[in-house]
């Protein structure tokens, strides 16, 4: 058993760590917070010719052949850098919809409940769709400024995309816990109160140290869930990164003191998007009665250990 | 990322499995709970049948006795021996999973041959003398003293919170001997008999009602200098290697029985309506989620270990403090199942609701583990 990430697949996840530093960093998120265009095209087609969205395409249809397995290790690191635009619904169009594994098309899906669909005026197609093209839609105010937002009358039917669909957006939302865990450290080590770095005092470290384990022990859970691409684990998966990425982003605005209530600090991107995320293909109460259901039937027959 | 097992780690499965449904139809009944003799010779007795299959001490270097398996075939053996119902290692914990590690990692090679084959034949059993009234979490802070007599240390001083003191034959056994030194720079090893004139053991009465801990007491007990394990004053760098074993391996079974312990909250949840309540049914599904997770964050760990060659490192307090909530979740979720019957003091999982409540104490406080993790992992600065 090697449940570790292989060479190949640190170096490829290593290659778009690279690349999104140095096309999407802090100035090109604050750029497109104040106003400018929220999908920057020529870095989806970028990312298109870095096989981001043609990553598990087979190679006979012009695809890089990879698996899930690969596919969380480079969508971590989209969630780390904070990228907007339908990341997961384009990667899940590439072979579906002309242009999406090429990144010339934005494609997003309907995978938000109440009609609700991200991305609609960026986007070229929307996967599931009942006619080709975009459908009309009301737009509503947004409570992440990088994902707008259209209530539609008609959002598609996503329901064959929905476990990957789960999985990817999982690994962004380990890969914004995890962004925010360095925030709030390195914050926590530079900022000093009382003559010394906060980071010092237990009642900060504790909150770093939680979200630590909140986002390890999701980081791990997403790793084993596209590895054995099961039902469940997708499921538990899902609700545990969930919570690493909503509950790391408050702590980590905790940590940030008033400064983290201000919107020149990024937590509260981290986090608005991350309620976002924790909002698409499939909620926690969902994920939850998945996971029920599956050890209700795993269960069995009342056995001689139970309660009378 | 691979989660599939080797040709000779599924071989390796295989041999454990048709080993364990042999032998344990004719394993005793387990005594109750407060039946320490009977505890520990039902203990020593599966030892004994370990040690005779070649299963003792698996994860233990060849030339300490063990089998020298890879730390993968010790995770499918705990595995394995967990989901049989096989008994827990019980009393012969401290020798198997602390002293005997220690040992075997610092002792010389007489005092190698004269303690570890006793614990792998479950012939000795050990207990752990490093905490006192005085020093819990703050370990470095203990005072019995050790002073030097001849070929002796004259031990005097009080241990707290000792599993298995009462039938325990020997103690890993923290001592001050030098006062003067910086506190971590102080502390030495000893093997202490528990026959020795002078000890005391004073049995301790949990909050679960039973007598699992006990109080150690030392009046001027003479430990032969020959029972030192590791240089003087060297003691606290041969603890940490003890505690790192204790982290990275000792509540991988425990993993195994939560699932279980899930599956039949869901089964009595079924039977007696309960499941009906979508905000249980979903907790209990959250449940499932998590220990599950936990079981992959504990296949991680071992795979991260088996990579590096090494000691289970700091991971395992990232574990520790997942799972040891965890636990204590999963316990008041079976009490939502059982209702007002779970305040019946024997009723199933009552208690397991009471002692899951010392695991985020034992081994580490929560709170302590959290201070690694921050210091050690996230390298934030020692401070208050």
């Amino acid at each position: 058993m090697h449940f570790q990430p292989t060479e190949d697949q640190e170096a490829l996840r290593a290659g778009v760590r690279a690349l999104l530093a140095g096309r999407y960093g802090r100035e090109e998120l604050r750029a497109a917070v104040d106003g400018g265009p929220v999908v920057d095209r020529a870095l989806w087609r970028e990312l298109g010719t870095a096989g981001f969205f043609a990553l598990r395409l087979p190679e006979s249809a012009g695809g890089v052949g990879l698996g899930l397995a690969e596919g969380v290790l480079v969508f971590e690191e989209a969630g780390r850098a904070l990228l907007p635009g339908p990341l997961v619904a384009t990667h899940l169009a590439a072979g579906v919809v002309p242009g999406a594994a090429e990144g010339t098309a934005v494609v997003t899906a309907g995978d938000l409940d109440g009609g609700l669909v991200a991305y609609l005026a960026e986007a070229d197609a929307v996967l599931g769709a009942a006619g080709p093209g975009v459908p009309a839609g009301e737009p509503v105010r947004s409570v992440d400024p990088l994902t707008p937002l259209h209530r539609v009358a008609a959002p598609g039917e996503v329901a064959p995309y929905r476990t990957a669909g789960a999985l990817l957006t999982a690994a962004l939302q380990v890969g914004s816990a995890l962004r925010t865990l360095e925030l709030a450290v390195r914050h926590a080590g530079e900022r000093e109160q009382f003559g010394q770095p906060i980071g010092a005092f237990q009642a900060v470290k504790h909150l770093c140290a939680g979200m630590l384990v909140r986002a390890e022990v999701a980081r791990t859970a997403v790793y084993a869930a596209a590895v054995t691409e099961d039902a469940g684990e997708v499921a538990a998966a899902g609700l545990l990164a969930d919570e690493a990425a909503v509950l790391g982003a408050r702590d980590c605005l905790q940590v940030h003191g008033g400064m983290g209530f201000t919107w020149e600090a990024d937590v509260h991107l981290h986090l608005k998007r991350a309620w976002v995320r924790a909002r698409q293909w499939r909620t926690a109460e969902q994920a939850e009665e998945l996971l029920a259901a599956e050890l209700l039937a795993g269960a069995g027959p009342p056995g001689p250990g139970d309660a009378p | 990322m691979d989660l599939t097992y080797t040709e000779e780690e599924q071989d390796f499965r295989a041999a454990l499995r048709a080993w364990l449904a042999k032998v344990l139809p004719a394993l005793p009944p387990a005594p109750s709970p407060d039946d320490w003799p009977g505890r520990r010779a039902h203990d020593a007795g599966w030892q004994r049948r370990l040690y005779d299959a070649g299963y003792a001490g698996l994860h233990w270097p060849v030339d300490a006795g063990g089998r020298g398996a890879t730390p993968t075939q010790h995770l499918i053996f705990l595995e394995e021996t967990e989901r049989a119902g096989a008994p827990y290692v019980g009393a012969n914990f401290v020798g198997l999973l602390h002293a005997g590690p220690t040992i075997a990692a610092e002792g010389s090679a007489e005092q190698r041959a004269r303690w570890l084959p006793p614990v792998l034949r479950g012939d000795e059993m050990w207990c752990q003398g490093f905490s006192e009234p005085g020093a819990g979490s703050d370990l470095a802070s203990l005072r019995t003293r050790a002073v030097r007599d001849g070929d002796a240390y004259v031990v005097t001083g009080s241990k707290i919170w000792t599993s298995h003191a009462e039938v325990a034959d020997w103690c890993e056994l923290l001592v001050r001997t030098d006062p003067d030194a910086p506190r971590h720079r102080g502390i030495s090893w000893l093997a202490l008999p528990m026959d020795a004139p002078g000890v005391t053991v004073r049995p301790l009465r949990t909050l679960a009602g039973s007598a699992e801990f006990a109080e150690v007491f030392l009046d001027e007990v003479r430990v032969p200098l020959s029972h030192r394990v590791g240089a003087e004053n060297d003691g606290w760098r041969v603890t940490m290697v003890t505690l790192s074993f204790e982290r990275g391996t000792a509540f991988v079974g425990e993993v195994v029985a939560c699932r279980r312990t899930l599956e039949g909250l869901a089964r009595t949840a079924r039977a007696n309506g309960r499941w009906d309540d979508p905000v249980l049914r979903r907790r209990l599904g959250r449940l499932y989620g998590e220990f599950g997770a936990l079981w992959r964050l504990t296949q991680w760990n071992v795979s991260a270990a088996e990579r590096s060659g090494g000691v289970p490192g700091v991971g395992g307090s990232v574990f520790k403090l997942a799972y040891s909530h965890a636990r204590q979740e999963l316990y008041e979720a079976a009490a939502e199942v059982l209702g007002a019957d779970s305040l019946v003091l024997d009723a199933r999982w009552t208690p397991d609701r009471l002692s899951s409540l010392s695991y985020t104490i034992a081994a580490g406080t929560s709170q302590i583990q959290r201070n690694i993790v921050a210091e050690r992992i996230l390298g934030l600065p020692k401070g208050r």
